[in-house]
């Protein structure tokens, strides 16, 4: 479903184009990272074992099942519902890549969904997560919009990346919208590189505080990117339509390999754990 | 008054002996009290040399091929300011010296570099040839904690070097600023130029340590006697740059902490003399060695086999016209070799070299006493050769040869030893005769594994011209190929 083909020359392209917009935009000097406030939803995952069923499905397979194989994205990894890809030890989540050969394929994973057990339409949505290393890995944690029971599909039904990675990146995030007319190579997103530290190294928070016709997003306490309908009918000559006006779940996977991060190389280190302290949703 | 030379080596013991001193004392120290800190100045090289001794560049010894011309700076060149170093390495047969190479040495004390994580500097060549070594740590003084990375690509654009401090903690007083050292083995012997700008230590933050290492990252096996100093080598770390590549360092002994699970078979790890760390073998059993850096654990151990005491030769008792070729028991004659290395038809290794005190094993006796002994390995045919740079041997004066052989494997059916006497090697013409030890004269061996023969030299059907002994052949066509050696001498029976 995350169509990510081309995206890093547009990415580069709307880094400058971001400078440009926040430079000459005074307002955004006034805005605050986080307005809401009131806690609504959370995981802090302080229960060892299996997620909370209460909270999360475990998806399985490849996405054949889904009528996606490879996730869209031709990635190489099996998701499991086992211990040795998801589990919660020691108050934070542990979605770990292994390299195993795994019902057809080379690598297992995991990914977590809140699909029917949170679906919400605006707030602020925050993980505090540990990010994993090399080449081949690509961790992500995003939001993706309700389907209506398979009556709407991809990109129509919208996609929030709150905090996508690349393991041979270590010092950068990027947060990303997908929707109808600006998916895959053509969605709008910002890089946000860190200074003097790096994400594989230790905790750091990622956000998007999503309001009516408006999503920041935030690492750290940094606002980076702020995207209204205006941007994105500016990005998109006025064909791109905002459909970030309805309820969103929560996803929490590590992907190996695929368009974007391409396949592990030999000096891809396995298994690559991805550790998340807590997930939560404010509005 | 006695003179006491100070060793490194001496250091800790010392310093204990001054903390006792200190305990001793009825006062405690002034919580105002504040230790003395080195200076913290980043700057190794910016647009001229920062805070280093007069002389700049300390080339590595002239003697030993290094070439002092090649060293200097290019106002033409930078990444930033004015100038750069430039270093034109020269080729193999420079009459200045084969390859370049020489540190940068604090002009002071030493600088505290505890608060930095790596050692940057921006690099780039006028091909893309290999640096053979970069790095920091050594000054020629003490060399006390040289970490490097080896063989870096240059490119012709100025690229950023990133060389990590692996426990900067160590670095309290640190005067080895830069180290360098690069030849043309990448270029095929074409000399190349290398420019280095902006050498500092920043504090970057954007390291990962994927994992210290000894002996490489592998669990290695040895078998090692009582009384050997066992080295434990491979010692490095390996870290995630910021620009996600990996970089493997090499690092000093000296941010290791080495532990044994077993005292009884390793003793105190020191260093020899080579600076590199040994622990002394003192017992039969199973010993696995570990090191951590900064309570880190690395990754590999060495385990060792303790053997308990080597299994000497019978000490030989002969006295009369002894022409000894190799024996600790006696003074030996000149030889060229213990191998020749014959290409391309010889296989054997070990025995290099004519030194009958450097050869392959050195098993110390009870009495501290070395006992050397050579150690022949995937052997098919080796001699031990007296001939062109040393006289031929007379052994007219003697009837008897005396060898002791321990072979190191299992020896089948139709396993054997030809020993081949040949003289005239080198000095006329030649001629000679063989006596063969099959599979049974093999396995009667002492408790030792040792078997002793005395063969007649009648029993060397040829062998007619006893003044001019050029060569004295071990033949085993591959049936055997790993024996030790030790005692091989004429006499008089």
């Amino acid at each position: 479903m995350k169509n990510i083909y081309k995206r890093k020359l547009q990415l580069l392209t709307l880094c400058c184009l971001s400078v440009l917009g926040f430079t000459s935009c005074d307002t955004d000097e006034t805005q605050t990272v986080a307005t809401l406030n009131n806690l609504v939803w959370q995981d802090e995952f302080d229960t060892d074992g299996t997620p909370d069923a209460a909270n999360w499905n475990l998806l399985k397979g490849d996405g054949t099942a889904q009528g996606i194989p490879g996730w869209g994205n031709n990635e190489l990894q099996n998701y499991t519902d086992r211990p040795e890809n998801v589990t919660v030890q020691n108050g934070v989540l542990i979605i770990t890549a292994q390299k195993e050969n795994f019902e057809g394929k080379s690598y297992t994973s995991a990914r977590i969904t809140t699909k029917g057990k949170l679906d919400q339409q605006y707030g602020r949505f925050e993980a505090r997560i540990k990010l994993p290393t090399g080449k081949g890995i690509f961790p992500a944690f995003w939001l993706l919009g309700d389907d209506e029971n398979g009556s709407l599909v991809w990109p129509q039904i919208g996609e929030i990346d709150i905090m996508e990675y690349l393991g041979d990146e270590p010092t950068s995030v990027f947060g990303t919208i997908h929707g109808p007319g600006f998916s895959g190579a053509n969605s709008i997103t910002k890089q946000y590189e860190i200074s003097n530290d790096r994400f594989d190294n230790g905790f750091h928070i990622f956000g998007v505080e999503w309001s009516p016709n408006s999503i920041n997003w935030y690492v750290d306490g940094d606002l980076y990117q702020s995207l209204t309908p205006a941007d994105v009918s500016e990005e998109t000559n006025g064909v791109g339509e905002w459909v970030f006006n309805r309820p969103f779940h929560i996803i929490l996977n590590v992907a190996v390999g695929g368009n974007l991060p391409g396949s592990p190389n030999e000096n891809t280190i396995f298994p690559q754990r991805m550790l998340v302290d807590y997930v939560r949703v404010y509005n | 008054m006695k003179k006491i030379k100070f060793m490194y080596s001496k250091t800790t013991l010392l310093l204990g002996l001054f903390v006792l001193l200190f305990s001793n004392c009825e006062r405690e120290i002034s919580d105002e009290a504040v230790l003395a800190t080195f200076q913290t100045n980043p700057n190794v090289f910016t647009d001229a040399p920062a805070g280093l001794t007069d002389e700049f560049f300390i080339s590595f010894d002239p003697a030993g091929g290094a070439n002092t011309e090649g060293f200097g700076t290019d106002d033409n060149e930078a990444y930033e300011g004015t100038s750069s170093i430039r270093i034109d390495v020269p080729a193999p047969n420079d009459p200045n010296g084969g390859f370049i190479g020489g540190i940068f040495r604090d002009r002071g004390e030493g600088r505290d570099l505890s608060g930095y994580d790596a050692l940057t500097f921006w690099m780039k060549g006028s091909t893309t040839a290999s640096v053979a070594l970069l790095g920091f740590g050594t000054d020629f003084l003490e060399d006390k904690f040289p970490v490097s990375i080896s063989n870096k690509q240059l490119s012709t654009d100025w690229r950023k070097v990133i060389i990590p401090i692996p426990d900067a903690s160590r670095l309290t007083q640190e005067r080895g600023m830069f180290v360098f050292s690069a030849g043309t083995e990448s270029t095929g012997g074409v000399g190349f130029t290398i420019w280095i700008d902006e050498i500092k230590f920043e504090k970057l933050g954007t390291l990962k340590l994927q994992n210290y290492f000894i002996q490489n990252g592998n669990e290695v096996d040895v078998n090692v006697f009582t009384g050997v100093n066992q080295r434990v080598t491979g010692l490095g770390a390996i870290y995630n740059l910021p620009t996600g590549n990996y970089q493997t360092i090499t690092i000093s002994p000296n941010y290791f902490d080495f532990k044994s699970d077993n005292s009884s078979v390793t003793g105190n790890f020191r260093f020899n003399e080579a600076g590199e760390i040994v622990t002394p073998i003192i017992g039969e059993g199973k010993a696995t060695v570990t090191a951590e850096v900064a309570n880190v654990l690395a990754t590999g151990a060495l385990v060792i086999n303790g053997q308990g005491d080597f299994p000497h030769a019978p000490i030989p008792t002969a006295t009369t016209n002894v022409v000894s070729l190799f024996s600790d028991a006696y003074a030996n004659v000149p030889v060229r070799h213990y191998n020749g290395f014959f290409a391309p038809f010889q296989t054997t290794e070990g025995g290099a070299g004519p030194d009958p005190n450097n050869v392959d094993i050195k098993a110390p006796f009870a009495n501290g006493d070395l006992d050397n002994i050579i150690n022949y390995t995937k052997l098919n045919f080796v001699s031990i050769g007296m001939y062109e740079a040393v006289p031929n041997i007379d052994v007219s004066a003697t009837n008897t040869l005396h060898i002791d052989i321990n072979v190191r494997e299992n020896i089948d059916n139709g396993d054997f030893i030809r020993i081949q006497l040949e003289s005239g090697t080198g000095s006329g013409t030649t001629s000679g005769g063989t006596f063969t030890l099959n599979a049974t004269a093999l396995r009667n061996a002492d408790a030792n594994g040792w078997v002793s023969v005395n063969i007649p030299l009648s029993s060397f059907p040829g062998f007619n011209s006893r003044t001019n002994l050029g060569q004295l052949f071990f033949i085993s066509d591959n049936t055997i190929s790993n024996i030790w050696v030790d005692n091989v001498y004429f006499y008089t029976n």
